[in-house]
């Protein structure tokens, strides 16, 4: 391979991404170096077990991630704003489709619910970390060692072009030759371990690690959400592995699962893959639900309405989940007897769901309502949300699934839950417990400039491609014709889409200018909450985080403690030694053997596959021989950090 | 991470730990995650079994005998993990070790004849690019496979550490858990012995 095809070559734009890409690293690494960051970025971050800084960095991840594929979008949309543009050729836009949609589902969505995860669960659940600390580092590595993958194909080597769904036979060697498919085969290989470790750790978390009283049908509705979504992801993750291996092996060694030739079966990746891909759209809308009712319920001053429906109707919505992929793909031949089933099932989701609707509606009347910025993202949850459920009833409906199949009916209906429901929820989250992560809220005023130019946007963008689709304008076209009529409405649509991208800056530059001025909490308490995350006294937890484990007595117990003003003072008689996690640098360079393996990998090379593999297993076979049992914080110490007078 | 150190004498030494505890939960529910990996595979080879395209048919070329001596040896090597947890619940260090060595012998005879046997395949004109059924088998039977030679790495290191600390709740843990990868393995390849060979050989010979 010459270098002039191992680097990606002849487009300006790619240069230019080159250019800030080196620029950023030299950046980075003289910051590092003139300040003398080194040590703290080893000892603070890279070889953390600390839930809250792993969920810190799963978020900033995300954010970062947020951008980048928001940049496609708006490349996207560019492109399609008149017709017959020739903005970017047909290659490209396959390539920037491919990556949008892969990066917002599994490198922004997941690790964004994830990282809020991460900081909020233990803390509501009053534990002092997860069930293994140790294996929550290898998952946050493991993750953002496959983002990295994914994300350097478009300077080296070149980016998938197959869609996100890469459907075979369209993502086999012959029609997608070179290693661009391969990153996204890789890619998802290494994050989906990550993934599928979170499920196995927050779901012991959850069941094991609660603080006495504190019984299942007393948890938070995002902790609950968070257990639902854990055993979704357990069922769900190892069939996506599956599959990803079994595409890697026609595409590596020449095996016959999905390709047209050996008798293969390319219907089979289909299925396969919606096998994952639609449990793993209620693994990134499940966790939202559960942040909606936190945030609904505490701006409301009300205990939310019908925990226990909430409960059901996300186990049902759990159940359902995997027995709805058909759905995917009704027109491509499985008969009216299968469509029908799938379609019932699809419509019967929408139930539970409904249930949930209903329930945050009742949880606002007759409340105190409090118009804060997580807030406005809720209401405006609720009213966007119901549109996206609308119209993926319609779609459930097999017969006319006919008429609106590929068109910008589904981009816009897909859109309007995803950009609603998972992306709303993570704005809320990230204000809501933004004081619990950095000491301070995000500023006010600004967070409502977001919100309106963002909904807006987000309104004016997609609203238009319903009528596109209804229209007949196909999904993933790089252009179109003048005489198809499809013109201003899209060009409607390209300046929402540049609407939310401004409301992404002013998010950035709320962040920026919240850091600079804004008030710094007192107390542990920001919003006047009702779980137990906002009963710490500071208001960034300690790392060990309750220095005396609460006892609970009912559901919302912080909250009725503050109502009959009974809030426990913690007395030094009180602390006892805690029993902390020692950091750890294996889950890191683990990881990057990771990078090592799945790198040899994308370009066949399989010295260098092998290589890393190797030392994957080198550093499980170094850590299983490591007895380390952690260390004591002394009462001492846990007395100056909580400041406690004797 | 509370340290509730429970010491009733008839708590066995692997859930005398916190950490023993949690991890033992842990596999447990990932071993679930492993049932819906097999299941995967199993369903893609179903689906792909009489797709032969213009190769031979898996139920064609299989040999009861090397089926057998297989099954035999796996089986065999559940039985001898049982008796070397049965052996550490008795505190029983060299029972433990000595039972665990007769499984993993009994674990590398198996990978023996697996491979003997693929190579046999291979030799016949099936490998893993004959066609989509053959592709189905090797990646199915192969993962199982790959799982039982990781097992006989990961016992091992394990036994290392027994026998340089001896019993205690944490080296115990790890005993136990491995024994619960070594039985699942076995569950699998009942699965793998039924729908693959049997449904194979019998299909193919009517």
């Amino acid at each position: 391979m010459k270098w002039d095809e191992f680097f990606v070559t002849g487009d300006p734009m790619i240069y230019g991404a080159d250019v800030s890409i080196v620029l950023t690293m030299v950046g980075i690494l003289f910051y590092l170096t003139k300040y003398k960051k080194w040590k703290w970025l080893w000892d603070e971050w890279l070889t953390t077990v600390d839930h809250k800084k792993l969920g810190i960095m799963y978020i900033v991840s995300a954010v970062l991630m947020l951008f980048r594929g928001g940049v496609d979008a708006l490349l996207m949309r560019t492109q399609l704003a008149v017709p017959e543009a020739k903005f970017l050729d047909s290659q490209h836009y396959n390539e920037i489709f491919t990556t949008h949609g892969t990066i917002m589902i599994i490198f922004m969505a997941m690790p964004f619910l994830i990282g809020l995860i991460n900081v909020v669960v233990p803390l509501q659940i009053g534990a002092r970390d997860v069930a293994y600390p140790y294996l929550n580092a290898v998952s946050f590595w493991t993750f953002f060692i496959g983002a990295m993958l994914f994300n350097i194909s478009f300077v080296i080597g070149g980016s998938p072009s197959a869609g996100w769904t890469s459907y075979m036979p369209l993502a086999s060697n012959e029609l997608s030759p070179g290693p661009g498919q391969n990153y996204y085969l890789l890619g998802l290989q290494i994050a989906g371990i990550g993934t599928l470790l979170t499920g196995i750790n927050f779901l012991v978390t959850i069941l094991k690690m609660r603080a006495p009283g504190m019984t299942l049908f007393r948890m938070p509705m995002f902790t609950w959400s968070s257990l639902v979504t854990m055993v979704i992801i357990i069922f769900a993750f190892p069939i996506l592995t599956v599959a990803l291996a079994l595409m890697t092996f026609d595409r590596l060694f020449g095996s016959h699962f999905f390709t047209l030739q050996g008798a293969g079966m390319d219907m089979l990746w289909a299925n396969l893959f919606w096998l994952w891909g639609h449990p793993e759209v209620y693994i990134v809308i499940l966790p939202a639900f559960g942040m909606f009712s936190e945030i609904i319920s505490t701006f409301s001053r009300k205990t939310l309405f019908g925990y226990k429906a909430m409960i059901w109707s996300m186990l049902l919505i759990a159940g359902y989940s995997f027995l709805v992929w058909v759905h995917h793909f009704f027109t491509m031949g499985s008969g009216a007897l299968v469509n029908s089933v799938f379609s019932i099932t699809t419509m019967a989701i929408g139930i539970p769901t409904g249930v949930k609707i209903f329930n945050w509606l009742f949880t606002m009347y007759r409340g105190k309502i409090q118009f804060t910025t997580p807030m406005l993202w809720s209401l405006g949850f609720i009213v966007n949300f119901v549109i996206g459920g609308v119209t993926g009833v319609m779609l459930a409906m097999a017969a006319a699934d006919y008429q609106y199949h590929n068109t910008y009916f589904l981009v816009s209906h897909f859109h309007y839950v995803l950009i609603a429901g998972t992306v709303f929820a993570c704005f809320a989250g990230l204000i809501y417990w933004y004081p619990k992560m950095f000491g301070y809220k995000l500023n006010e005023r600004i967070g409502k400039w977001v919100f309106w130019v963002f909904t807006i946007g987000f309104n004016v963008c997609f609203f238009p491609q319903y009528f596109l689709g209804l229209d007949g304008m196909p999904r993933r076209v790089y252009t179109y014709s003048e005489e198809s009529g499809w013109g201003p409405l899209n060009m409607v649509s390209t300046i929402g889409g540049f609407m939310m991208g401004i409301a992404f800056l002013i998010l950035v530059y709320n962040m920026y200018y919240s850091f600079r001025y804004a008030k710094r909490e007192t107390t542990g308490d920001a919003w006047d909450g009702r779980t137990l995350e906002w009963s710490t006294p500071t208001a960034m937890p300690p790392f060990y985080n309750f220095a005396k484990i609460p006892e609970v007595t009912g559901l919302d117990h912080f909250w009725r403690q503050k109502q009959a003003g009974k809030v426990e003072k913690l007395k030094a008689e009180d602390i006892k030694p805690i029993h902390m996690p020692s950091n750890s640098g294996v889950p890191f360079i683990m990881a990057s053997f990771f990078f090592v393996a799945g790198f040899g990998m994308v370009f066949d090379w399989m010295w260098m596959a092998i290589a890393g593999i190797i030392g994957v297993f080198g550093t499980l076979f170094y850590r299983s021989f490591e007895y380390d049992d952690g260390y004591y914080v002394s009462v001492e110490e846990v007395i100056e950090t909580e400041k406690i007078s004797k | 991470m509370a340290h509730a150190e429970t010491h009733d004498p008839n708590t066995p030494l692997e859930y005398r730990s916190e950490t023993g505890r949690l991890n033992i939960l842990g596999f447990w529910i990932f071993l679930g995650a492993e049932i819906a990996l097999f299941a995967t595979l199993f369903a893609t080879y179903m689906v792909l079994e009489h797709r032969i395209a213009d190769g031979p048919s898996p139920g064609e070329l299989f040999e009861v005998k090397s089926l057998l001596i297989q099954t035999f040896l796996l089986l065999t090597s559940s039985f001898t993990c049982g008796l070397a947890v049965h052996e550490m619940r008795r505190q029983n260090v060299k029972g433990l070790i000595t039972w665990m060595a007769i499984t993993l012998g009994l674990g590398l005879g198996f990978l023996y004849f697996e491979i003997e046997e693929f190579l046999h395949f291979i030799h016949e004109g099936a490998n893993i690019g004959t066609s989509a059924a053959w592709s189905g088998f090797f990646v199915l039977v192969g993962t199982h496979g790959a799982h039982v030679t990781f097992g006989i790495f990961w016992v091992t290191m394990v036994l290392i550490q027994v026998a340089k600390r001896g019993l205690t709740p944490a080296t115990s843990a790890k005993v136990f858990i491995t024994s619960l990868y070594w039985h699942f393995l076995d569950v699998v390849w009942i699965f793998i012995f039924t729908a693959v060979y049997l449904m194979g050989m019998v299909t193919h010979n009517g």
